[in-house]
């Protein structure tokens, strides 16, 4: 029995956001099904009346004082963007043909 | 070449601070190295000769000017390449990130150059520090000085290189999952994985945030405390941060003595799949720590078999989240932005071309873990095992002061062995994820070279680390013992263990 089908890694691989061709997808499906089988095993030892835990230590929000502080300046902020116009970044559009 | 590569950083610091070597002397001399060596080690990603002689130089002005220098002052420093540095590209191992340079330092960056530290370049690692090996590495992998066909471990592979082939005396590092330890292990240096929150998060890029935890590599116990020292520190631009004094970790490594220490030897992480090499020397090592007074028993953590199913869930649902922040809008990689196409369009094609096949197979697997359906039945089972392996740690720090075991299964495998087998990788991980995942110190210290297998020889003549574990906070203990190991074993053999590595051969200059 397989853990996980060739359907669901391409869902999943949209879900990623990541265009994978039919060779990855196929070499991965084998993959994330041999790992997914092993890591089922949480399931043998873990009840229903243990808590999770999501941090390794105790934590509480921490909040600063909020005031107003240096930040970076537009030309440095844009550094690094792929393009950039008007001081902003430039995207491709963001809506599809059929909308 | 020159002896200075050769000594510990402790003593760079006091030739720099007395003046009998100049910190630009000191960087001249690994500078040298590092291009005779690392044409064949490949530990560094990216140094700027220029930019390391002029951090050299602000150190000699500051001592000529009457400083008085921090006692690290003017010792070079590998510096693992996800963290980030405003004047130099971090790319944390990943083509998405080639040649990003980012806007601000990070908090250990910010620390490492108040300390007068000299930083010698960017080290190579697995790409955003998921691997074992370096091998996922976009820029190609580092080697073990040890072996040249063998990995150095990983993910801060490049970093456990550096210092193993002399390139530097010190390097940072992060551990999610082990990768400063079991680099540490399968070089034969010394790794640390400090407290969570006991170092600073803040510019590390993130892959599982709450299991990063930066900490260093150096070749001696007392190297790595006095570096601990320097970076460590609570740090109000990370929330996880913990709000209280640094362990007392140079004094420890100083103090080296276990006498009346009670040391619990984990049953759990030793047998099957553990090589006979590595468990000999482990063995030996816990009988030492015996006859130097440490109270030795036997200690059982029974959920510590589920660390691994449960870190290969949980590290995998965070770094899916961390990792969409790779978007192609904002800085980095964009691919097929050609008018016609559309920002998801261009996001996806991004992502496939600028992402190694483990950091893809980890965001789906954590986008599967997450998805509503599988839930409860892996993301929060994963949570629920956590819970039970802190306990297994409270519940043996009430019988002991430490936790002992291998660091690593066994030695430095060849490089692809297991490139394209990611089981196998992972259970390169098996002995130092559970520390991750309870969030407690732990070292590796050299303990010896495996003698080679009956089998065959294979991983024989190769260095094997012993793990020390101690409760949250308490590093300072994983100190105490990982020196009074190292003392008690380099009496055994004249030097410390590296002295036995084969000496690389120099390239021409």
């Amino acid at each position: 029995m397989t853990a996980i089908t060739r359907d669901e890694v391409a869902h999943l691989a949209r879900l990623s956001r990541l265009a994978l061709g039919e060779d990855e997808l196929d070499h991965l499906a084998a993959q994330l099904d041999q790992i997914i089988s092993a890591v089922a095993r949480v399931q043998e030892v873990a009840a229903q009346d243990i808590p999770p835990t999501s941090h390794a230590l105790p934590l509480s929000n921490v909040y600063r004082a909020d005031e107003v502080r240096p930040s970076l300046p537009p030309e440095q902020a844009l550094g690094g963007a792929p393009a950039a116009e008007e001081q902003r970044f430039r995207v491709p559009r963001i809506l599809g043909e059929e909308a | 070449m020159s002896d200075l590569t050769r000594k510990t950083a402790a003593e760079l610091a006091g030739l720099v601070a007395s003046g009998e070597a100049s910190a630009v002397e000191v960087a001249r001399a690994h500078l040298e190295r590092v291009a005779a060596v690392d044409g064949q080690v490949h530990a560094f990603l990216h140094v700027d000769e220029e930019a390391v002689l002029a951090q050299a130089r602000a150190v000699d002005e500051r001592r000529a000017a009457g400083e008085r220098l921090g006692p690290l002052a003017g010792v070079p420093i590998a510096h693992k390449d996800v963290f980030t540095t405003a004047d130099m590209p971090t790319t944390a191992g990943s083509k998405i990130l080639e040649g990003w340079r980012p806007p601000y330092d990070a908090t250990v960056t910010a620390r490492l150059r108040a300390a007068g530290l000299v930083i010698l370049g960017k080290a190579n690692m697995d790409e955003f520090a998921m691997g074992s090996s370096t091998e996922n590495s976009a820029f190609g992998p580092s080697r073990n000085p040890w072996d040249l066909t063998r990995v150095p471990g990983g993910s801060s592979g490049g970093s456990s290189a550096a210092v193993a082939a002399y390139e530097a005396p010190l390097a940072t590092g992060t551990d999610t999952g082990g990768s400063i330890r079991q680099p540490a292990a399968v070089t034969g240096i010394v790794g640390v994985k400090p407290t969570y929150g006991g170092s600073s998060r803040y510019g590390v890029i993130a892959f599982a945030s709450s299991l990063d935890t930066p900490g260093p590599f150096a070749r001696t116990v007392l190297d790595a405390a006095l570096l601990h020292e320097a970076f460590s520190g609570h740090d109000p631009m990370d929330s996880t941060s913990i709000d209280a004094p640094v362990p007392p970790v140079v004094e420890a490594a100083r103090r080296a003595d276990v006498a009346g220490l009670r040391v619990g030897v984990v049953k759990e992480l030793a047998g099957d799949g553990y090589q006979p090499g590595v468990l000999a020397r482990y063995r030996e090592a816990v009988e030492l720590l015996e006859s130097l007074g440490a109270k030795v028993v036997e200690v059982s953590c029974p959920h510590f078999g589920y660390a691994l199913p449960a870190y290969y869930l949980i590290a995998p649902s965070e770094c899916s989240s961390n990792l969409a922040r790779f978007d192609a809008m904002r800085y980095g990689l964009r691919v097929g932005d050609d008018g016609t196409r559309s920002a998801e369009e261009v996001m996806a094609l991004t992502r496939a071309q600028g992402f190694g096949a483990e950091v893809k197979r980890r965001i789906m697997l954590g986008t599967y873990a997450l998805s509503s359906g599988y839930y409860d039945a892996y993301y929060g089972k994963a949570q629920q095992v956590r819970t039970l392996i802190k306990r297994d740690f409270e519940a043996a720090f009430e019988q002991v002061d430490v936790l002992v075991s291998p660091t690593t299964p066994t030695t430095a495998f060849p490089i692809g062995e297991r490139a394209d087998d990611p089981m196998a990788m992972y259970l390169a991980d098996l002995c130092t994820i559970p520390a991750n995942l309870a969030g407690v110190p732990a070292i590796s210290v050299p303990c010896g070279l495996a003698e080679p297998d009956a089998a065959g020889g294979e991983g024989g003549g190769l260095p094997v680390g012993l793990q020390v574990m101690a409760p949250v906070l308490a590093d300072d203990r994983v100190y105490r013992v990982g020196a009074a190991v190292e003392k008690a074993l380099e009496d055994r053999w004249g030097g410390p263990l590296l002295a036995k590595a084969p000496e690389l051969a120099e390239a021409a200059q």
